[in-house]
């Protein structure tokens, strides 16, 4: 019965904590100061020894690990990014070549084909030299040849009508005078023979 | 008694009595979920700060993100001039925290529950404090008391009422961290015990209740030791930049 009270009571105290704490002092151990002393030069020393142990020997070195790591980070970040910065000037360097070569493909061709275009047109001069030469004096040729015409047939004629003569006749006539007749007619008939 | 919800903060002796002249300093619970709070401590950051590898492992991660919380903590709140008394906050950041982790262990004790231990901690920080402030200022620290725009008949009331407010201090601290790490513990057992006493039909509801009270007393142990530092930087930054 008297625990129970004893409980309610407690129970009651988290609603009403202040009246408990004056009606509860006498129950609390926390006010018993027959071992405060002892706390007190237990506490001093654990935490004495704590917070010597920490400040000279721990805590340094958590600092020291994280400003080396926090340096070593950003050597890390420096380097790649120097790494980056080269790779890239590479790049551009490759892509220099690159165009330079490029550029110097296409001159070649362009050279090339200059120099073939060239040659052709020369030979084809040369040839078309050639075949004009050839044509001239083909045709001259034939100029000449219808220019000697007219005669050499006169000339034949001549002959045939004199042996002709001589032989229906059987007497010499005077070439001269048959040259004259062929010339005469010749030049009378000339035009419907010989066209132009 | 082992249903009062107070015995589990009583404080026994372990071992024998040792005395230095008239005062009690034997070994006791109380120191020795100390010394295993500080022990615990020092071995994680003496494991997470013994190899430097560029991938942290774990232990080594959970030392230097608690550095790295700390020094923000400190370099928000006091700004860089607090970087002298970075191993002091960071020493007493932990050892609360831990002390109020290891009281959520069951049959453990919490030591931070003690309103002793954590008034020498509070009177320590304010008498460091205090001490700070004088050397930097000199008796230009007083002027903490006269806040700048204030009409002159306000004046008295107001630096009685900043004296007074300044010298609750290493009160209103010790017994912040007491009040909440007792009243959790106390409420914890109490409703451990409605399941005993409840039994099997009705102890299903304070269990539930348990449970939850567990949980929030774990972000209660974060939290107060959270405060605990926050509160030392919020004086330390009233030491070093007087800017009232």
């Amino acid at each position: 019965m008297i625990q129970k009270i004893y409980f309610q009571s407690i129970f009651f105290s988290f609603l009403f904590f202040k009246e408990v704490f004056a009606a509860e002092s006498g129950g609390m151990p926390q006010l018993n100061p027959e071992f405060w002393v002892s706390q007190i030069f237990w506490l001093i020393l654990t935490f004495g020894i704590l917070y010597i142990v920490l400040s000279k020997l721990i805590l340094p070195k958590i600092s020291n690990n994280l400003e080396s790591r926090k340096s070593q980070i950003l050597e890390n970040i420096e380097a790649a990014e120097k790494q980056r910065e080269d790779s890239e000037s590479k790049l551009k360097e490759y892509e220099k070549i690159i165009s330079k070569s490029k550029l110097e493909a296409k001159n070649i061709f362009n050279q090339a084909r200059e120099k073939a275009l060239k040659d052709i047109n020369n030979k084809r001069e040369i040839l078309d030299k050639q075949i004009d030469d050839e044509i001239n004096k083909a045709e001259q040729e034939i100029l000449a040849f219808r220019k000697n015409a007219p005669e050499k047939i006169n000339k034949i004629a001549i002959e045939t009508s004199s042996e002709l003569i001589q032989k229906l006749i059987g007497t010499d006539v005077n070439s001269s005078s048959i040259s004259a007749i062929v010339d005469d007619l010749s030049r009378k008939n000339g035009d419907k023979y010989y066209g132009n | 008694m082992a249903a009062n919800p107070m015995t589990q903060f009583d404080v026994y002796r372990i071992g024998p009595e040792i005395k230095i002249g008239a005062f009690d300093i034997s070994f006791t619970n109380a120191s020795l979920f100390m010394i295993i709070s500080s022990a615990a401590i020092l071995l994680i950051f003496n494991i997470g700060s013994k190899k430097n590898s560029l991938l942290p492992n774990k232990i080594q991660l959970l030392a230097e993100l608690s550095y790295t919380f700390v020094s923000k903590m400190i370099n928000d709140t006091a700004g860089s001039k607090a970087k002298p008394y970075f191993a002091f906050i960071f020493s007493l950041f932990m050892f609360v925290l831990f002390c109020n982790m290891f009281g959520m262990i069951p049959y453990t004790f919490t030591v931070t529950s003690h309103i002793i231990v954590t008034f020498v901690l509070a009177s320590f920080i304010f008498i460091g404090v205090t001490v700070i402030g004088f050397i930097k200022h000199g008796f230009g620290y007083l002027k903490l008391f006269v806040p700048s725009g204030v009409p002159a008949v306000l004046l008295p009331l107001i630096v009685v009422i900043e004296i007074i407010s300044y010298l609750s201090r290493p009160v209103s601290l010790s017994v912040r961290l007491f009040a909440n790490m007792m009243a959790g513990h106390t409420m914890m057992k109490v409703f451990g015990g409605f399941v005993i006493s409840l039994g099997i039909i009705g102890g299903w509801l304070p269990l539930s209740f348990s449970v939850a009270l567990t949980g929030l007393e774990i972000l209660v142990a974060f939290l107060q030791a959270y405060v605990f530092a926050i509160l030392t930087c919020i004086y330390l930054n009233d030491a070093l930049n007087l800017h009232h």
